[in-house]
Parts: C-alpha cells; sequence; structure tokens
C-alpha cells in the first residue's frame, strides 16, 4: 500500500530538516571524537539540545542585511538552496513505496537538475553580498559545481546503463543480486567525490575557504539566513549519502531488517565517512582541485562508461 | 592516493584513543604550587606584613595594573593601601619576581570571575592573607640592616656590626 503523499511529504520534511539540524551536533561530536576531545556536551545528555540551543541564538540574533547589498537578491539566495536540496528529495526511494514523487521515470535526472540549480544560491550569494570575498567565493562555487557537475553524471551512466532505466526505483531493484559499488567501484569513487564537491564540503570547501576568504560566500549573512546555509549544506549531505546509497549501496535491500531501515543505516554511515573526511583531510589549493577534477576525475569517469559499455555489448545476447 | 586513505584510516583510530579534554567544572585539573594564579599578599612569620611598599613590583609590571601607597609606621614601611587590577592582570609574575620581600606572590586559583568589572580590583584587605605563602621562613627585617624597634643596625641574622668609619682603629 502507497502512503498518502501529504504525510510522506510532512514526514520527509520534518525528518530531513531535523536531522540536518540534529548534524551539526553529531558532527561536533564525531569530530570531537576523531581528535580526540568531547565536542559539545553540556546542553542536555551528551550535548543533544546543543542543535536547539543553537538554533534558539541564530533565532534571536538580528537579522542584518548590509546596507550596500542587493536585498531581492540576498534574501532569495539562502532560499534557493534550501529548496532546491528539499526538491531533490521528492525522488528519492526512501523504500519501494516510499517517495514523495513516486516512481518518476527521469528520476536522477532530475535530482541533478535541481542540484545544479543549487549552484544559484551560492552565486547569487555571493553577488548580492557586492563584497569582494563572497564575490570571490561564489565565482569559486560555480567553477567548482559546475565542473563536478559534469561528471557526477558521467561516473553514474555506467548505472544508468546496466539498469537500462534513469528511474532511482528501477536503479535499486536492479541491485537484488549484487551492489552496484562492486561493478561500478570507480563510477563509486568519482561519484562521491564529485559528491563532496557538489555539497561543497571539506575537503572541497573552497566556496567557504575560512582562510583565505572569511566565510566565502556566506561572509555577509548572519543571523537564520546564514542557518539557512548552513541547514541546506547539511541536508545537502544527507542528500548525497542518499544518492549514494541508492544508486551505489542497494537503497533499501538488505536481509533481516525493515527496507527503511537499511536506507538510513546506510545514509547514517555515508554522512559519517563525510564527517571522517572533514576531520581527516586538508583542503587542497584551488588549482589542484580544478585539476583533480578535469584531468583525472573526468577521464576516470569517461573510462567507467565506456568499459560498462563494452561490457555490456559483450554480454549482450546476439 | 594512499596517504590519503591512510590519515582517513589513522583518523579513524583515534576514535579508541583517550580524550585530552578535562571536564573542567566536575574534574578539577591538577594545578602545581608554581602555577601563575590570583596575586595574595603574604606575611612574615611573625603575622606582619611582608610588603615593605618598595614600588619594585608596580615598576615591574608590564601593564601597570598595581597601584599603592607607602606608609611608615617605627621605622617599618607598609603600604597604606595595595591595589591590583586584576582585569588588567595578565599573570605574567613579573611582580612575584621583582619583590625583594615574597610579600606578592601568585597562586594556583584561577576561579575569580566576576559579573561587574569593578569587582575585578582587589584592595589590601583582599590580597592579603595570614600565612607566609611559598616561603614560610623568611622574614625581610630579619635579614636586612634596617633600623626597626628591637633590632638595632648590625643586629640581623649573618649581620656583623657597623664599622665605625670615622675611627682609625681596627
Ligand atoms: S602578574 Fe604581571 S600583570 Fe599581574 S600584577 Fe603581576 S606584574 Fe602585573
Ligand atoms: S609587594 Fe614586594 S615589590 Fe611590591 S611594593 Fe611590596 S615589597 Fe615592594
Amino acid at each position: 500500500m502507497t502512503p498518502p503523499p501529504l504525510v510522506v511529504i510532512a514526514a520527509t520534511l520534518v525528518v530531513l530538516l531535523g536531522l540536518a539540524t540534529m548534524l551539526t551536533w553529531v558532527e561536533r561530536r564525531l569530530l570531537g571524537l576523531w581528535q580526540d576531545r568531547y565536542g559539545p556536551n553540556r546542553v542536555g545528555p551528551g550535548g543533544l539540545f546543543q542543535a536547539v540551543a543553537d538554533g534558539i541564538k541564530i533565532l534571536f540574533k538580528q537579522d542584518w542585511i548590509p546596507p550596500f547589498a542587493d536585498r531581492p537578491v540576498f534574501v532569495l539566495a539562502p532560499a534557493i538552496g534550501m529548496m532546491t536540496v528539499l526538491l531533490a528529495f521528492g525522488v528519492i526511494p526512501v523504500t519501494a513505496l516510499w517517495s514523495i514523487a513516486g516512481d518518476l521515470n527521469v528520476g536522477l535526472l532530475f535530482v541533478f537538475a535541481t542540484m545544479g540549480l543549487g549552484v544559484y544560491s551560492v552565486v547569487l550569494a555571493g553577488w548580492a553580498s557586492n563584497s569582494k570575498y563572497a564575490l570571490l567565493g561564489g565565482m569559486r562555487a560555480a567553477a567548482q559545481m559546475i565542473s563536478y557537475e559534469v561528471f557526477m553524471g558521467l561516473s553514474t551512466l555506467g548505472v544508468v546503463m546496466t539498469t537500462g532505466s534513469f528511474s532511482l526505483r528501477d536503479i535499486v531493484q536492479a541491485q537484488a543480486g549484487l551492489w552496484f559499488v562492486i561493478p561500478q567501484c570507480l563510477g563509486f569513487v568519482v561519484f562521491l567525490m564529485a559528491g563532496i564537491a557538489e555539497t561543497h564540503r571539506l575537503p572541497f570547501d573552497l566556496p567557504e575557504g575560512e582562510n583565505e576568504l572569511g566565510a566565502g560566500f556566506h561572509t555577509e549573512y548572519s543571523g537564520m539566513k546564514f542557518g539557512m546555509f548552513f541547514l541546506s549544506e547539511y541536508a545537502g549531505i544527507v542528500l548525497v549519502s542518499a544518492l549514494v546509497t541508492t544508486l551505489y549501496l542497494g537503497g533499501w535491500q538488505g536481509p533481516v531488517l525493515p527496507p527503511a531501515l537499511w536506507f538510513a543505516a546506510k545514509t547514517g554511515a555515508l554522512v559519517c565517512l563525510f564527517i571522517l573526511l572533514r576531520a581527516a583531510l586538508p583542503r587542497p589549493r584551488y588549482d589542484q582541485l580544478m585539476a583533480l577534477g578535469w584531468k583525472i576525475l573526468l577521464p576516470l569517469s569517461l573510462l567507467n562508461i565506456v568499459a560498462t559499455g563494452a561490457v555490456l555489448l559483450l554480454r549482450a545476447p546476439g | 592516493m594512499f596517504g590519503i586513505l591512510r590519515t582517513l584510516w589513522l583518523t579513524f583510530l583515534h576514535m579508541g584513543h583517550r580524550r585530552v579534554t578535562v571536564g573542567y567544572p566536575e574534574t578539577r585539573p591538577a594545578l602545581p604550587p608554581r602555577y601563575r594564579g590570583r596575586i595574595i599578599l603574604s606575611r612574615d612569620p611573625d603575622g606582619l606584613e611582608r610588603c615593605v611598599a618598595c614600588n619594585l613590583c608596580a615598576v615591574a609590571c608590564p601593564v601597570d595594573c598595581i597601584s599603592l601607597q607607602k606608609a611608615e609606621q617605627d621605622g617599618r614601611w607598609y603600604p597604606e593601601y595595595f591595589r591590583i587590577n586584576f582585569s588588567r592582570c595578565i599573570f605574567c609574575g613579573f611582580c612575584e619576581e621583582a619583590c625583594p620581600t615574597y610579600a606578592i606572590q601568585l597562586t594556583p586559583d584561577f576561579e575569580m570571575s566576576e559579573y561587574v568589572r569593578p569587582n575585578l580590583v582587589y584592595e589590601k584587605e583582599d590580597l592579603l592573607i595570614s600565612g607566609t605563602g611559598k616561603y614560610p621562613d623568611y622574614s625581610f627585617y630579619r635579614v636586612s640592616g634596617v633600623e626597626i624597634p628591637g633590632k638595632d643596625k648590625g643586629e640581623a641574622e649573618r649581620e656583623q656590626p657597623p664599622v665605625d668609619v670615622r675611627s682609625l682603629l681596627p
């Protein structure tokens, strides 16, 4: 039985926003764990309510728009960021029956389309702030996200070719025997790195680049608008993790446990991996980032497509 | 590439390491006796104020947060008031090093937060303790050549009677 769409929408929204909020706490605790310290542990049991405290604090901050900023765009930018991430969740199949848009036959394309729109949030924020550091951050984000989007799409083509469908549900169902992470391991690695760059997370957080750009594109933001950027970044992590789970780790499939739990566990593990990456790796230089993208990851993803195509052709009957 | 994976793995292993944070209000850090914290003025073994109001500490203080005024009684100098502004003090310990009488001493106590800034200005009553601090036996007037009631010139410890410079006798 398919649950009614409104319930699904409400549940996704609540869970997602709650998750994004809690992730701020989870991330700080995990970073603390991996750096031999505690992280926030004062508010509530184990610091669990730190996220709530932060939320209250940020709500009560002065919602300031710099006088030199382009007001409408300045206000719009964080909303775009949040919106695109939430939209992309519409097609993620949590279980076979549980997804907002049902079984969209171009689900994967839809996700890429909305994630591509997400660039606007960062670029417009950098532009509307009317300050040089924000603009530099925005420009970096544009270059980085556009170039990484190219082979983010290309790297998933192997999956699409094997499945023969853009529908995320079909892709998951095609992994009943073997998760795509094994035959498509190259695509998996490329997609993961592109995903990190796409959410501009450390080590690819050059649009923010605290030590050279202040805070990059959100230098001029404060209060809840900054909070929106923050939340959409965390929601973006969840989104990319959910996407990797769907495309490469067999989605909801797994023995014994109920499907939704499998999905949550796999996504959670990936989120932890994201945080581990942040704890361990330094930020590359900007030209290194671009070189890595165009000179290594792009050829790799093309190679992946060619190899997958060859194998499919050889296997094809007749 | 392997460097990156190794970094990730090593960072992951840190999960099992002991955390270095000291959870301060619950577990208190072990402070060594010579920790540079709240400043006190000590007394000599006889229970009299050690400070002789020489102003050396005030001169040595890099942030000029010590203020005192000399007063005199029976040949002994003592501070009429002695004021330390702890909102400026940087706990460098220079005052302790400059002091010729071991009067001013830093102690292993740092819990002196206040809600109102003026409360951080400590007067002599706040600073003066009844003990001798880190140097139990030292008494300035017992070893110095200064003349005070009950101790004439030349009567201090390890001191010889003064020489009459106008006399030619050996
Ligand atoms: S510790 Fe340093 S700053 Fe503080 S009173 Fe002494 S000399 Fe001044
Ligand atoms: S505390 Fe020491 S240095 Fe300062 S005035 Fe008194 S005797 Fe002199």
